[in-house]
């Protein structure tokens, strides 16, 4: 057991007129090597929730285990956590600060207190897993374009080599092909590198493509957390709290009033494109 | 950073909310005013029951004024320490090279309440209006300043792009700090110049992303054709009402009551058996 959130509860303000209850009540556990999505509207606490997973941000109320131990413990080491437990911010490009790209992603490990060699062997390994090419090495950060930035931002926290990595919004504001690459990195990390990926996305199609298991949030409350078809099986419910299956789901639902069947729901368009061929052929 | 009260808004409806922001200004000065003229407890008296009374009517809560006084608790120390020492009069301790005088102890109590006054009365004028409130009203009350070719319309809208950018810029520090640390920064520990380097990783992304928004802000202006205040009209222009005039009277009835103390004090000679 990786992390373990018992009745985990965040107040904003509290106590003044802005008062707000980002969290109420959450409890979760997350394993090793698995591949989370996180799903929920503008405001129902998903980046609170994994703020509090590496120590960032303080529960008002609950408490949250590491590997058993009590993370608010006085003799429990938070640097250790957040080295551990890799978190990729939104827009993380906006967080790079070093004249050029290879320094900036050796910062992370830098502070890790390691050697020389070790640092830029892990800065090395992070770039190429992103796929920023050598050339851009000694580039300044701040001259590439969105997509590179936001590969170069991921780099600086992946050469940390963190147990679980979480990413959060890790495809806002890019082009189709650099939310691919990074959702294909994503998922390379979970099955090369054996790591627990955590993302929180506002794309149905993505997490139903990419994620084994979904949490779904909504005004600070856990109200799914199941494998995404399952989960999307509550699309009804999932549209009141401004949520919704894949389009693709849709579409089959519209198609199964001129006959197709399909044993189980449809989440992905490669399911789709079985279910019709399969269809047709009868 | 977040003690900053100057520049914050404390939103609920109360009488003093309501108020014209012009009033609120002219009120503040007047306080002022009337804090560095008074130099007796008398007065300080009369101004506590004023301050308290506002206060009480503003509706806001007297911990967020405090929090806004925990800014200036150090240069308050310094001032009121060097006071009790440094004033030469009557002494009435000794300690070594240093004595104590009931001068200095006055002199002290006065600074110390002209000080704490003086935040909590700024502090108030910004608690209770909205920066584009006061930016408003500094446009039209400074008005007559553009006779003498001061661009008032300019130095206002900068001063209320300013005060709209400070809790933006907070957040962003905030965020930018966490993602920081996430990669293992570590801004708490360490000696002068390390934690002077450590913040190189905050303030380059920050510098980065205030110039920005400056670019984007002054894109989106112009776009919605903004030229400066030739010619431009106001959605809500300020206009006063019938509480505004009483309130201008209040003013008058303070300052007066302000100075005949004062003058009293000093002409009856109670002044000096005050202290004595």
């Amino acid at each position: 057991m990786a992390i373990e959130l018992q009745h985990v509860s965040y107040t904003y303000s509290q106590d003044t007129v802005y008062e707000m209850h980002a969290l109420e009540d959450v409890n979760l556990k997350i394993g090793d090597n698995e591949c989370i999505g996180i799903i929920g509207h503008t405001g129902s606490g998903k980046s609170t929730l994994i703020q509090h997973m590496n120590g960032l941000v303080k529960a008002t109320e609950g408490a949250i285990l590491y590997n058993g131990k009590n993370i608010y413990d006085s003799d429990f080491a938070l640097p250790s956590l957040r080295r551990r437990v890799g978190l990729v911010f939104q827009y993380p490009e906006y967080q790079l600060f070093e004249s050029d790209v290879f320094s900036d992603v050796c910062f992370g490990p830098k502070n890790l207190g390691l050697s020389e060699d070790e640092i830029r062997a892990r800065a090395k390994k992070a770039l190429e897993q992103v796929g920023i090419p050598e050339s851009l090495y000694d580039k300044s950060p701040f001259l590439l374009s969105g997509g590179q930035k936001r590969r170069v931002a991921i780099a600086g926290v992946l050469a940390m080599e963190p147990e679980i990595l979480i990413l959060d919004e890790p495809t806002a504001g890019l082009d189709p092909r650099g939310r691919d690459a990074i959702l294909t990195l994503i998922r390379d990390l979970y099955e090369k590198r054996k790591i627990t990926v955590i993302f929180v996305s506002h794309s149905m199609e993505d997490v139903a493509r990419y994620v084994e298991r979904l949490i779904v949030l909504d005004h600070g409350h856990v109200i799914y957390d199941d494998v995404p078809k399952a989960v999307f099986a509550h699309y009804k419910e999932l549209e009141q709290i401004g949520l919704r299956a894949p389009q693709i789901t849709y579409a089959i639902d519209r198609l199964q009033a001129y006959g197709l069947r399909t044993s189980q729901i449809v989440t992905t368009v490669a399911e789709a494109k079985n279910a019709v061929l399969e269809w047709f052929a009868q | 950073m977040k003690n900053i009260t100057i520049g914050q808004y404390y939103p609920t409806d109360s009488v003093i909310h309501r108020l014209d922001p012009r009033v609120k200004l002219f009120g503040t000065i007047v306080f002022l005013v009337s804090l560095f003229l008074t130099d007796h407890y008398l007065g300080y008296a009369v101004i506590t029951v004023c301050l308290a009374a506002v206060l009480k009517l503003s509706k806001v809560p007297f911990k967020m004024l405090l929090k806004g006084l925990r800014g200036i608790l150090i240069l308050l120390l310094f001032s009121v320490v060097f006071n009790i020492f440094l004033v030469p009069g009557r002494e009435l301790v000794h300690i070594w090279f240093l004595s104590i005088t009931a001068e200095g102890i006055r002199r002290a109590i006065f600074l110390g309440i002209r000080l704490v006054y003086l935040v909590i009365g700024t502090s108030l004028m910004t608690l209770t209006t909205t920066p584009t409130d006061l930016a408003d009203g500094l446009e039209k009350a400074l008005r007559p300043l553009n006779k003498l070719h001061i661009p008032v319309h300019d130095i206002t809208m900068m001063m209320s792009i300013a005060l709209r950018f400070i809790p933006i810029l907070m957040e962003e520090t905030d965020k930018i700090m966490m993602a920081q640390k996430a990669r293992g920064a570590d801004f708490e520990t360490g000696g002068l110049l390390k934690r002077a380097k450590a913040l190189i990783p905050l303030f380059v992304p920050l510098f980065v992303s205030a110039i920005r928004r400056a670019i984007d802000l002054a894109n989106a202006m112009e776009t919605r054709c903004y030229q400066g205040g030739e010619g431009r009209t106001k959605m809500h222009p300020l206009c006063y009402q019938k509480r505004d005039k009483r309130t201008y009277c209040i003013y008058a009835g303070y300052l007066i009551a302000i100075f005949g103390i004062n003058r009293i004090l000093v002409a009856f000679q109670i002044l000096p058996f005050l202290f004595a």
